[in-house]
Protein backbone atom coordinates (compact mmCIF):
# COMPACT_ATOMS: atom_id res chain seq x y z
CA UNK A 1 0.00 0.00 0.00
CA UNK A 2 0.94 3.50 -1.19
CA UNK A 3 -0.12 6.94 1.38
CA UNK A 4 -1.34 9.54 -1.10
CA UNK A 5 1.60 11.89 0.00
CA UNK A 6 4.15 10.22 -2.25
CA UNK A 7 1.62 10.35 -5.35
CA UNK A 8 0.25 13.95 -4.59
CA UNK A 9 0.31 17.30 -2.37
CA UNK A 10 -3.12 19.00 -0.94
CA UNK A 11 -4.20 21.98 0.54
CA UNK A 12 -7.19 22.14 2.81
CA UNK A 13 -9.56 25.16 4.51
CA UNK A 14 -13.12 25.83 5.30
CA UNK A 15 -16.01 26.64 2.79
CA UNK A 16 -18.97 27.68 4.67
CA UNK A 17 -19.94 24.90 7.38
CA UNK A 18 -17.58 22.11 5.75
CA UNK A 19 -14.79 22.32 3.76
CA UNK A 20 -12.73 21.48 0.98
CA UNK A 21 -9.47 19.54 0.31
CA UNK A 22 -7.41 20.36 -3.18
CA UNK A 23 -5.75 17.09 -4.02
CA UNK A 24 -2.96 17.82 -6.91
CA UNK A 25 -0.96 15.06 -8.69
CA UNK A 26 2.57 15.18 -9.04
CA UNK A 27 2.55 14.12 -12.55
CA UNK A 28 -0.02 13.30 -15.39
CA UNK A 29 -0.01 9.74 -14.70
CA UNK A 30 -0.58 10.42 -11.12
CA UNK A 31 -3.79 12.32 -12.12
CA UNK A 32 -4.85 9.73 -14.12
CA UNK A 33 -4.62 7.43 -10.62
CA UNK A 34 -6.06 9.74 -8.72
CA UNK A 35 -8.84 10.08 -10.77
CA UNK A 36 -9.41 6.09 -11.17
CA UNK A 37 -8.43 5.71 -7.31
CA UNK A 38 -9.49 8.95 -4.88
CA UNK A 39 -13.09 8.18 -5.89
CA UNK A 40 -15.77 10.50 -3.81
CA UNK A 41 -17.12 7.06 -1.96
CA UNK A 42 -13.57 6.88 -0.67
CA UNK A 43 -12.84 9.97 0.37
CA UNK A 44 -16.16 9.82 2.07
CA UNK A 45 -15.49 6.88 3.91
CA UNK A 46 -12.10 8.02 4.88
CA UNK A 47 -13.56 11.14 7.03
CA UNK A 48 -16.79 8.85 8.07
CA UNK A 49 -15.24 8.81 11.85
CA UNK A 50 -15.48 13.19 11.41
CA UNK A 51 -19.02 12.87 10.70
CA UNK A 52 -18.95 14.43 7.04
CA UNK A 53 -21.69 14.32 4.54
CA UNK A 54 -21.91 13.40 1.07
CA UNK A 55 -18.53 14.20 -0.27
CA UNK A 56 -18.59 15.60 -4.03
CA UNK A 57 -15.74 15.86 -6.14
CA UNK A 58 -14.57 17.97 -9.03
CA UNK A 59 -11.86 17.33 -11.28
CA UNK A 60 -9.26 19.86 -12.24
CA UNK A 61 -7.71 18.34 -15.58
CA UNK A 62 -5.70 21.78 -16.26
CA UNK A 63 -4.11 21.58 -12.64
CA UNK A 64 -3.87 17.57 -12.34
CA UNK A 65 -5.75 17.94 -8.98
CA UNK A 66 -9.17 16.84 -7.52
CA UNK A 67 -10.95 19.09 -5.26
CA UNK A 68 -13.36 17.44 -2.43
CA UNK A 69 -16.13 18.92 -0.99
CA UNK A 70 -16.21 17.88 2.31
CA UNK A 71 -20.59 18.98 4.09
CA UNK A 72 -20.33 18.68 8.07
CA UNK A 73 -16.91 17.68 8.55
CA UNK A 74 -16.07 19.94 10.74
CA UNK A 75 -18.46 19.30 13.06
CA UNK A 76 -20.98 21.14 14.86
CA UNK A 77 -23.43 21.60 11.83
CA UNK A 78 -25.59 24.28 13.97
CA UNK A 79 -23.19 27.00 15.13
CA UNK A 80 -19.87 27.17 15.78
CA UNK A 81 -17.18 24.00 15.59
CA UNK A 82 -15.72 23.45 19.11
CA UNK A 83 -12.70 21.59 17.48
CA UNK A 84 -9.16 22.17 17.62
CA UNK A 85 -9.19 22.65 13.85
CA UNK A 86 -12.55 24.53 13.41
CA UNK A 87 -11.00 25.76 10.10
CA UNK A 88 -10.17 22.30 8.60
CA UNK A 89 -6.76 23.31 7.96
CA UNK A 90 -5.05 19.50 9.38
CA UNK A 91 -7.33 17.89 6.46
CA UNK A 92 -4.95 18.05 3.84
CA UNK A 93 -2.26 16.73 5.77
CA UNK A 94 -4.70 13.73 7.46
CA UNK A 95 -5.79 12.94 3.35
CA UNK A 96 -2.37 12.46 2.32
CA UNK A 97 -1.70 9.23 4.73
CA UNK A 98 -4.89 7.66 3.11
CA UNK A 99 -2.81 4.28 1.60
CA UNK A 100 -3.82 3.47 -1.88
CA UNK A 101 -3.15 0.17 -3.64
CA UNK A 102 -0.56 0.78 -6.25
CA UNK A 103 1.70 -1.14 -7.81
CA UNK A 104 5.52 -0.76 -7.72
CA UNK A 105 6.02 0.15 -11.74
CA UNK A 106 2.06 2.78 -11.27
CA UNK A 107 4.15 4.12 -8.43
CA UNK A 108 7.16 4.98 -10.70
CA UNK A 109 5.25 7.05 -13.25
CA UNK A 110 3.17 8.44 -10.35
CA UNK A 111 5.37 9.44 -7.37
CA UNK A 112 6.92 13.38 -6.63
CA UNK A 113 10.22 14.56 -6.60
CA UNK A 114 9.99 14.96 -2.96
CA UNK A 115 10.06 18.89 -3.54
CA UNK B 1 0.19 56.12 -21.03
CA UNK B 2 -1.34 53.03 -19.77
CA UNK B 3 1.63 50.83 -18.85
CA UNK B 4 2.29 47.16 -19.65
CA UNK B 5 2.32 45.92 -16.50
CA UNK B 6 0.81 46.54 -13.62
CA UNK B 7 2.14 45.12 -10.04
CA UNK B 8 0.23 44.34 -7.26
CA UNK B 9 1.50 43.26 -3.52
CA UNK B 10 -0.33 41.60 -0.86
CA UNK B 11 1.59 42.31 2.80
CA UNK B 12 -1.84 41.39 5.20
CA UNK B 13 -3.28 37.96 4.84
CA UNK B 14 -5.54 38.14 7.74
CA UNK B 15 -6.24 40.69 10.73
CA UNK B 16 -3.14 39.29 12.89
CA UNK B 17 -0.49 38.95 10.04
CA UNK B 18 2.86 40.30 10.46
CA UNK B 19 2.65 44.45 11.06
CA UNK B 20 5.51 45.22 9.67
CA UNK B 21 4.90 43.53 6.44
CA UNK B 22 3.28 46.45 4.31
CA UNK B 23 6.09 48.87 4.57
CA UNK B 24 8.56 45.51 4.12
CA UNK B 25 7.61 44.55 0.99
CA UNK B 26 7.21 47.90 0.05
CA UNK B 27 10.42 48.74 0.49
CA UNK B 28 11.69 45.34 -0.99
CA UNK B 29 9.92 46.00 -3.97
CA UNK B 30 10.00 49.72 -5.07
CA UNK B 31 7.97 49.04 -8.43
CA UNK B 32 5.78 48.00 -6.76
CA UNK B 33 2.35 50.13 -8.10
CA UNK B 34 -0.52 49.18 -5.43
CA UNK B 35 -0.17 46.85 -2.15
CA UNK B 36 -2.92 45.55 -1.01
CA UNK B 37 -3.90 44.91 2.98
CA UNK B 38 -6.92 41.94 3.46
CA UNK B 39 -8.07 41.90 7.19
CA UNK B 40 -11.45 40.74 7.28
CA UNK B 41 -12.24 36.70 7.96
CA UNK B 42 -15.75 35.95 8.16
CA UNK B 43 -16.50 36.54 11.86
CA UNK B 44 -14.10 39.30 11.73
CA UNK B 45 -16.83 41.90 11.47
CA UNK B 46 -18.24 40.54 15.10
CA UNK B 47 -15.19 41.94 16.78
CA UNK B 48 -15.00 45.15 15.77
CA UNK B 49 -19.25 45.78 15.90
CA UNK B 50 -18.53 44.46 19.67
CA UNK B 51 -15.72 47.53 20.03
CA UNK B 52 -17.91 50.51 18.12
CA UNK B 53 -20.24 49.55 20.55
CA UNK B 54 -17.95 50.61 23.61
CA UNK B 55 -16.10 53.42 21.21
CA UNK B 56 -17.81 54.87 17.98
CA UNK B 57 -15.21 55.72 17.08
CA UNK B 58 -13.36 52.29 16.91
CA UNK B 59 -14.30 49.39 14.82
CA UNK B 60 -12.08 49.26 12.20
CA UNK B 61 -8.17 47.47 12.53
CA UNK B 62 -6.55 49.80 14.40
CA UNK B 63 -3.53 47.27 13.62
CA UNK B 64 -3.37 48.95 10.07
CA UNK B 65 -3.23 52.60 11.08
CA UNK B 66 0.07 51.18 12.83
CA UNK B 67 1.27 49.48 10.14
CA UNK B 68 0.84 52.40 7.97
CA UNK B 69 3.33 55.17 10.42
CA UNK B 70 5.98 52.57 9.62
CA UNK B 71 4.64 53.19 5.29
CA UNK B 72 3.83 56.59 5.89
CA UNK B 73 8.31 57.67 5.41
CA UNK B 74 8.39 55.54 2.24
CA UNK B 75 5.36 56.38 0.72
CA UNK B 76 6.21 59.65 0.97
CA UNK B 77 9.84 59.00 -0.59
CA UNK B 78 8.04 57.29 -3.62
CA UNK B 79 5.72 60.04 -4.74
CA UNK B 80 8.52 62.70 -4.39
CA UNK B 81 10.04 59.98 -6.63
CA UNK B 82 7.86 60.25 -9.12
CA UNK B 83 6.57 56.62 -8.64
CA UNK B 84 3.51 56.64 -6.76
CA UNK B 85 2.58 53.58 -4.08
CA UNK B 86 -1.19 53.34 -4.05
CA UNK B 87 -3.03 51.46 -1.04
CA UNK B 88 -6.05 49.07 -0.74
CA UNK B 89 -7.42 47.83 1.84
CA UNK B 90 -10.69 46.81 3.66
CA UNK B 91 -9.31 47.59 6.85
CA UNK B 92 -12.17 49.81 7.48
CA UNK B 93 -14.27 46.92 8.94
CA UNK B 94 -16.90 48.42 10.16
CA UNK B 95 -16.38 52.26 10.22
CA UNK B 96 -14.74 52.64 7.00
CA UNK B 97 -14.92 56.19 7.57
CA UNK B 98 -13.13 56.36 11.44
CA UNK B 99 -10.54 54.41 9.38
CA UNK B 100 -9.48 56.73 6.91
CA UNK B 101 -9.56 60.00 9.83
CA UNK B 102 -7.05 57.89 11.72
CA UNK B 103 -5.14 57.47 9.04
CA UNK B 104 -5.00 60.90 7.82
CA UNK B 105 -4.35 61.93 11.36
CA UNK B 106 -1.17 59.44 10.73
CA UNK B 107 -0.08 60.58 7.38
CA UNK B 108 -0.54 64.19 8.34
CA UNK B 109 2.29 63.53 11.78
CA UNK B 110 4.09 62.23 9.29
CA UNK B 111 4.16 65.03 6.69
CA UNK B 112 2.41 63.19 3.98
CA UNK B 113 0.04 66.48 3.18
CA UNK B 114 -1.75 66.43 -0.07
CA UNK B 115 -2.36 62.63 0.18
CA UNK B 116 -5.86 61.65 -0.56
CA UNK B 117 -8.15 58.70 0.93
CA UNK B 118 -11.05 57.11 -0.67
CA UNK B 119 -13.47 55.78 2.04
CA UNK B 120 -15.74 52.65 0.20
CA UNK B 121 -19.08 52.59 2.15
CA UNK B 122 -22.47 51.08 2.04
CA UNK B 123 -21.94 47.20 2.62
CA UNK B 124 -23.75 47.59 5.63
CA UNK B 125 -26.97 45.80 4.97
CA UNK B 126 -28.12 45.03 8.48
CA UNK B 127 -31.08 47.57 8.05
CA UNK B 128 -32.21 45.70 5.76
CA UNK B 129 -32.08 42.04 7.35
CA UNK B 130 -33.81 43.62 10.25
CA UNK B 131 -36.42 44.90 7.81
CA UNK B 132 -37.23 41.95 5.77
CA UNK B 133 -35.78 38.73 7.65
CA UNK B 134 -37.75 36.14 6.16
CA UNK B 135 -35.94 36.88 2.61
CA UNK B 136 -32.77 35.81 3.92
CA UNK B 137 -32.20 32.16 3.86
CA UNK B 138 -29.10 30.72 5.38
CA UNK B 139 -27.34 29.72 2.37
CA UNK B 140 -25.50 26.46 4.43
CA UNK B 141 -28.78 25.30 5.85
CA UNK B 142 -31.61 26.93 4.49
CA UNK B 143 -33.10 28.31 7.91
CA UNK B 144 -34.86 31.33 7.75
CA UNK B 145 -33.82 34.85 9.29
CA UNK B 146 -36.94 35.79 11.81
CA UNK B 147 -38.25 32.38 11.74
CA UNK B 148 -35.33 30.08 13.26
CA UNK B 149 -33.52 32.90 14.42
CA UNK B 150 -34.72 36.04 16.17
CA UNK B 151 -33.99 39.19 14.44
CA UNK B 152 -32.16 41.18 17.00
CA UNK B 153 -29.96 38.47 17.65
CA UNK B 154 -27.82 39.42 14.41
CA UNK B 155 -24.53 41.80 15.19
CA UNK B 156 -23.93 42.56 11.33
CA UNK B 157 -24.67 42.07 8.57
CA UNK B 158 -22.44 42.95 4.99
CA UNK B 159 -22.75 42.45 1.53
CA UNK B 160 -19.52 41.38 -0.23
CA UNK B 161 -19.46 44.35 -2.42
CA UNK B 162 -17.04 44.35 -5.74
CA UNK B 163 -14.51 46.67 -7.41
CA UNK B 164 -16.48 49.17 -8.71
CA UNK B 165 -16.30 51.56 -5.64
CA UNK B 166 -12.62 51.08 -5.39
CA UNK B 167 -12.64 51.64 -9.26
CA UNK B 168 -14.31 54.66 -8.19
CA UNK B 169 -12.15 56.07 -5.60
CA UNK B 170 -9.31 55.48 -7.46
CA UNK B 171 -10.18 57.02 -10.60
CA UNK B 172 -11.12 59.78 -8.16
CA UNK B 173 -6.96 60.49 -7.23
CA UNK B 174 -7.42 58.27 -4.50
CA UNK B 175 -3.38 56.78 -3.00
CA UNK B 176 -5.49 55.47 -0.21
CA UNK B 177 -8.65 53.33 -0.55
CA UNK B 178 -10.18 52.37 2.83
CA UNK B 179 -12.90 49.69 1.97
CA UNK B 180 -15.47 47.65 5.02
CA UNK B 181 -16.56 44.60 3.72
CA UNK B 182 -15.73 43.51 -0.27
CA UNK B 183 -14.60 40.37 -2.04
CA UNK B 184 -11.23 39.78 -1.11
CA UNK B 185 -10.22 39.73 -5.19
CA UNK B 186 -11.72 43.02 -5.31
CA UNK B 187 -9.00 44.88 -3.59
CA UNK B 188 -6.92 43.43 -6.81
CA UNK B 189 -9.82 43.80 -9.70
CA UNK B 190 -10.22 47.38 -8.48
CA UNK B 191 -6.25 48.26 -9.59
CA UNK B 192 -6.41 46.69 -12.63
CA UNK B 193 -9.92 47.83 -14.12
CA UNK B 194 -8.71 51.43 -13.20
CA UNK B 195 -5.13 50.96 -14.96
CA UNK B 196 -6.01 49.30 -17.83
CA UNK B 197 -9.29 50.70 -18.06
CA UNK B 198 -11.25 47.41 -18.65
CA UNK B 199 -15.02 47.51 -18.81
CA UNK B 200 -16.48 45.91 -16.47
CA UNK B 201 -18.01 43.48 -18.26
CA UNK B 202 -14.79 42.50 -20.34
CA UNK B 203 -15.44 39.16 -18.04
CA UNK B 204 -12.50 37.17 -19.17
CA UNK B 205 -9.97 40.15 -18.21
CA UNK B 206 -11.79 40.43 -14.85
CA UNK B 207 -11.72 37.01 -13.99
CA UNK B 208 -7.63 37.08 -14.90
CA UNK B 209 -7.61 39.98 -12.23
CA UNK B 210 -9.70 38.07 -9.81
CA UNK B 211 -7.67 35.28 -9.70
CA UNK B 212 -4.90 37.08 -9.48
CA UNK B 213 -6.56 38.66 -6.41
CA UNK B 214 -7.40 35.21 -5.11
CA UNK B 215 -3.84 33.91 -5.34
CA UNK B 216 -2.58 36.34 -3.14
CA UNK B 217 -4.97 37.24 -0.34
CA UNK B 218 -3.57 35.00 2.03
CA UNK B 219 -0.57 36.74 1.51
CA UNK B 220 2.70 34.00 2.18
CA UNK B 221 0.17 31.16 1.32
CA UNK B 222 1.56 31.48 -1.92
CA UNK B 223 5.22 31.38 -1.53
CA UNK B 224 5.55 28.93 0.57
CA UNK B 225 3.28 29.13 3.79
CA UNK B 226 1.31 25.78 4.84
CA UNK B 227 2.99 24.30 2.14
CA UNK B 228 2.54 20.34 2.12
CA UNK B 229 6.65 20.41 1.06
CA UNK B 230 6.76 23.00 4.21
CA UNK B 231 9.95 21.76 5.83
CA UNK B 232 11.82 22.39 2.14
CA UNK B 233 11.09 25.50 1.91
CA UNK B 234 14.18 27.57 2.04
CA UNK B 235 14.18 30.75 4.58
CA UNK B 236 10.55 30.64 6.16
CA UNK B 237 12.00 32.95 8.77
CA UNK B 238 11.56 35.41 6.15
CA UNK B 239 9.05 34.23 3.61
CA UNK B 240 8.61 36.98 0.98
CA UNK B 241 4.96 38.05 0.55
CA UNK B 242 3.70 38.01 -2.97
CA UNK B 243 3.54 40.37 -5.76
CA UNK B 244 1.54 39.77 -9.04
CA UNK B 245 2.49 40.95 -12.20
CA UNK B 246 -0.74 41.53 -14.19
CA UNK B 247 -0.93 42.06 -17.69
CA UNK B 248 -3.39 44.07 -20.12
CA UNK B 249 -5.17 40.84 -20.66
CA UNK B 250 -5.37 39.90 -17.62
CA UNK B 251 -2.88 36.51 -17.26
CA UNK B 252 -0.33 37.31 -14.41
CA UNK B 253 3.31 35.73 -13.41
CA UNK B 254 2.99 35.27 -9.39
CA UNK B 255 6.48 35.87 -7.89
CA UNK B 256 7.97 37.93 -4.57
CA UNK B 257 10.76 40.36 -4.16
CA UNK B 258 14.26 38.73 -5.01
CA UNK B 259 16.30 38.18 -1.60
CA UNK B 260 13.42 37.40 0.48
CA UNK B 261 12.86 33.43 1.73
CA UNK B 262 9.92 31.25 0.45
CA UNK B 263 8.73 29.82 -3.10
CA UNK B 264 7.18 30.40 -5.94
CA UNK B 265 6.58 27.57 -7.84
CA UNK B 266 3.25 25.56 -9.98
CA UNK B 267 3.04 23.91 -6.38
CA UNK B 268 2.74 26.61 -4.32
CA UNK B 269 0.46 28.42 -7.09
CA UNK B 270 -1.51 25.24 -7.44
CA UNK B 271 -2.16 24.67 -3.97
CA UNK B 272 -3.24 28.16 -3.48
CA UNK B 273 -5.61 27.97 -6.54
CA UNK B 274 -7.63 25.32 -4.57
CA UNK B 275 -7.46 26.83 -1.38
CA UNK B 276 -11.25 27.32 -0.21
CA UNK B 277 -12.81 27.24 -3.57
CA UNK B 278 -16.36 25.33 -4.00
CA UNK B 279 -17.00 24.53 -8.00
CA UNK B 280 -13.92 25.45 -9.89
CA UNK B 281 -16.13 25.69 -12.79
CA UNK B 282 -18.01 28.72 -11.32
CA UNK B 283 -15.99 30.26 -8.51
CA UNK B 284 -18.65 33.14 -7.39
CA UNK B 285 -16.87 36.74 -6.94
CA UNK B 286 -19.29 40.40 -7.55
CA UNK B 287 -17.15 40.73 -10.48
CA UNK B 288 -17.59 37.82 -12.43
CA UNK B 289 -17.81 34.52 -12.40
CA UNK B 290 -14.74 32.75 -12.89
CA UNK B 291 -13.89 29.09 -14.48
CA UNK B 292 -10.83 28.19 -12.88
CA UNK B 293 -10.93 24.87 -15.47
CA UNK B 294 -8.88 26.85 -18.26
CA UNK B 295 -6.38 28.17 -16.32
CA UNK B 296 -2.66 27.49 -17.55
CA UNK B 297 0.44 27.65 -15.44
CA UNK B 298 3.86 27.99 -16.95
CA UNK B 299 7.45 28.51 -15.41
CA UNK B 300 8.82 32.13 -15.65
CA UNK B 301 12.31 32.09 -13.95
CA UNK B 302 13.25 31.30 -10.41
CA UNK B 303 10.09 32.22 -8.09
CA UNK B 304 7.55 33.29 -11.17
CA UNK B 305 4.58 31.30 -12.60
CA UNK B 306 2.93 32.80 -15.30
CA UNK B 307 -1.08 32.27 -14.84
CA UNK B 308 -3.41 32.71 -17.80
CA UNK B 309 -6.56 31.72 -19.14
CA UNK B 310 -8.99 32.43 -16.87
CA UNK B 311 -12.67 32.38 -18.15
CA UNK B 312 -15.15 34.60 -16.70
CA UNK B 313 -19.15 35.52 -17.57
CA UNK B 314 -21.45 37.51 -15.47
CA UNK B 315 -21.22 37.19 -11.63
CA UNK B 316 -24.33 36.04 -9.73
CA UNK B 317 -27.16 38.43 -9.51
CA UNK B 318 -27.13 38.35 -5.53
CA UNK B 319 -24.36 39.77 -3.06
CA UNK B 320 -23.15 37.72 -0.82
CA UNK B 321 -23.95 38.60 2.74
CA UNK B 322 -21.83 37.52 6.00
CA UNK B 323 -24.14 38.20 8.43
CA UNK B 324 -23.05 37.11 12.43
CA UNK B 325 -25.37 36.58 15.48
CA UNK B 326 -25.03 36.12 19.18
CA UNK B 327 -24.88 32.70 19.88
CA UNK B 328 -23.68 32.05 23.59
CA UNK B 329 -20.71 31.58 25.00
CA UNK B 330 -17.84 28.74 24.94
CA UNK B 331 -14.31 28.73 27.13
CA UNK B 332 -11.88 25.95 26.43
CA UNK B 333 -8.75 24.57 28.55
CA UNK B 334 -6.09 22.37 28.33
CA UNK B 335 -4.21 20.09 30.83
CA UNK B 336 -1.12 18.52 29.70
CA UNK B 337 -1.16 14.66 31.17
CA UNK B 338 1.91 12.90 30.97
CA UNK B 339 2.82 9.45 32.10
CA UNK B 340 1.62 5.38 31.46
CA UNK B 341 -1.64 5.25 29.86
CA UNK B 342 -1.96 9.00 29.25
CA UNK B 343 -4.90 8.91 26.53
CA UNK B 344 -6.80 6.67 28.93
CA UNK B 345 -6.03 8.79 32.16
CA UNK B 346 -7.00 12.23 29.96
CA UNK B 347 -10.65 10.39 29.04
CA UNK B 348 -11.04 9.82 32.59
CA UNK B 349 -10.27 13.27 33.63
CA UNK B 350 -12.86 14.42 30.66
CA UNK B 351 -15.36 11.83 32.37
CA UNK B 352 -14.74 13.41 35.80
CA UNK B 353 -15.36 17.07 34.92
CA UNK B 354 -18.59 16.06 33.09
CA UNK B 355 -19.83 13.94 36.03
CA UNK B 356 -19.36 17.09 38.21
CA UNK B 357 -21.08 19.50 35.77
CA UNK B 358 -23.47 17.17 36.06
CA UNK B 359 -24.10 17.14 39.63
CA UNK B 360 -23.33 20.63 39.80
CA UNK B 361 -26.70 21.72 38.06
CA UNK B 362 -26.58 20.89 34.59
CA UNK B 363 -24.46 20.42 31.49
CA UNK B 364 -23.21 22.42 29.37
CA UNK B 365 -25.41 22.62 25.45
CA UNK B 366 -22.05 21.63 23.84
CA UNK B 367 -19.00 19.50 25.10
CA UNK B 368 -15.58 18.13 23.06
CA UNK B 369 -13.18 16.47 24.71
CA UNK B 370 -10.33 15.91 22.62
CA UNK B 371 -6.65 14.58 23.07
CA UNK B 372 -4.24 16.67 21.37
CA UNK B 373 -1.56 14.78 19.76
CA UNK B 374 -3.98 11.50 19.28
CA UNK B 375 -5.02 12.64 15.63
CA UNK B 376 -7.21 15.46 17.56
CA UNK B 377 -6.94 17.89 14.47
CA UNK B 378 -7.97 14.95 12.10
CA UNK B 379 -9.48 11.59 13.94
CA UNK B 380 -9.38 9.12 10.31
CA UNK B 381 -7.26 6.03 9.58
CA UNK B 382 -5.43 3.84 11.81
CA UNK B 383 -6.21 4.58 15.56
CA UNK B 384 -3.97 3.35 18.12
CA UNK B 385 -2.81 5.72 21.40
CA UNK B 386 -2.46 3.44 23.87
CA UNK B 387 1.44 3.57 23.93
CA UNK B 388 1.44 7.60 23.73
CA UNK B 389 2.75 8.78 27.05
CA UNK B 390 1.68 12.25 26.77
CA UNK B 391 -1.13 14.13 25.92
CA UNK B 392 -3.07 17.49 26.08
CA UNK B 393 -6.56 17.15 26.75
CA UNK B 394 -8.66 19.65 25.59
CA UNK B 395 -12.09 20.11 26.64
CA UNK B 396 -14.11 22.95 24.95
CA UNK B 397 -17.92 23.89 26.23
CA UNK B 398 -20.78 25.79 24.28
CA UNK B 399 -23.97 27.36 25.83
CA UNK B 400 -26.22 29.66 26.10
CA UNK B 401 -26.41 30.77 29.51
CA UNK B 402 -23.23 32.42 30.57
CA UNK B 403 -23.14 30.67 33.83
CA UNK B 404 -23.11 27.36 32.79
CA UNK B 405 -19.64 27.80 31.28
CA UNK B 406 -18.18 29.90 33.65
CA UNK B 407 -18.64 26.59 35.87
CA UNK B 408 -16.92 24.89 33.59
CA UNK B 409 -13.67 26.71 34.05
CA UNK B 410 -13.83 26.23 37.31
CA UNK B 411 -14.00 22.69 37.24
CA UNK B 412 -11.13 21.91 35.16
CA UNK B 413 -8.34 23.13 37.06
CA UNK B 414 -9.37 21.31 40.99
CA UNK B 415 -7.83 17.91 38.37
CA UNK B 416 -4.75 19.33 39.41
CA UNK B 417 -4.69 17.86 42.54
CA UNK B 418 -7.42 15.32 42.10
CA UNK B 419 -6.37 13.91 38.97
CA UNK B 420 -3.77 11.38 37.73
CA UNK B 421 0.01 11.66 38.69
CA UNK B 422 1.57 13.60 35.90
CA UNK B 423 -0.91 16.32 35.73
CA UNK B 424 0.74 19.54 34.38
CA UNK B 425 0.99 22.23 32.22
CA UNK B 426 -1.59 24.52 33.92
CA UNK B 427 0.07 27.86 34.35
CA UNK B 428 -2.14 29.68 32.35
CA UNK B 429 -4.82 29.43 34.83
CA UNK B 430 -8.73 28.86 34.22
CA UNK B 431 -9.83 29.44 30.65
CA UNK B 432 -12.01 32.44 29.92
CA UNK B 433 -15.35 32.75 29.09
CA UNK B 434 -15.82 33.85 25.29
CA UNK B 435 -18.66 35.32 23.73
CA UNK B 436 -19.84 33.28 20.65
CA UNK B 437 -20.90 34.54 17.13
CA UNK B 438 -23.10 32.62 14.88
CA UNK B 439 -22.49 33.30 10.86
CA UNK B 440 -25.88 33.75 9.00
CA UNK B 441 -24.10 33.35 4.94
CA UNK B 442 -27.27 34.45 2.52
CA UNK B 443 -27.92 36.78 -0.20
CA UNK B 444 -29.10 39.89 -0.95
CA UNK B 445 -30.18 41.32 -4.63
CA UNK B 446 -27.87 43.83 -5.83
CA UNK B 447 -30.69 47.01 -5.93
CA UNK B 448 -30.78 46.79 -2.33
CA UNK B 449 -26.79 47.72 -2.06
CA UNK B 450 -25.87 50.81 -2.63
CA UNK B 451 -21.81 51.66 -2.75
CA UNK B 452 -20.77 55.07 -1.71
CA UNK B 453 -17.31 56.40 -2.04
CA UNK B 454 -16.24 59.53 -0.43
CA UNK B 455 -12.60 61.14 -0.61
CA UNK B 456 -10.98 63.40 2.10
CA UNK B 457 -7.98 65.14 1.85
CA UNK B 458 -4.30 64.61 4.10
Amino acid sequence: MTPLREIAHARSGDKGSGANVGVIAYTPAGYELLRRLLTPAVVETYFKPMGVGVVRRYEMANLGALNFILPGVLGGASGRSLRIDAQGKALGQALLELELDVSADELKRCAGSGG
Amino acid sequence: MTKGILRIGNAQGFWGDRGDAPATLAAQQPDLDYLTLDYLAEVSMSILAAQKQRDPTAGFTRDFVESLRALALLWAQRRAGGHPLRVVTNAGGMNPRGCAEACAAVLRDAGCKGLRIGVVSGDDVLPILRERGGAFANLDNGRQLGRDLPLDALVTAHAYIGAAPIVEALAAGADLVVTGRVADPSLTVGPCVHHFGWSVEDFDRVAGATVAGHLIECGTQVTGGISTDWLNIPGTENLGYPVVEVSADGGCVVTKPASTGGRVDERTVKEQLVYEIGDPGAYLSPDATVSLLSIKLGGDGRDRVRVTGAKGSPPPPGYKVSATFRNGFRASGTLTIFGRDAVAKAKRCADVVRARLHSAGGEPEQWLDECLGANAAAPVGRQNHSEMMETVLRITVADRRREVVERFTRELMPLVTSGPQGITGYAEGRPRVHEVYGYWPCLIDRKLVTPRVECIEV
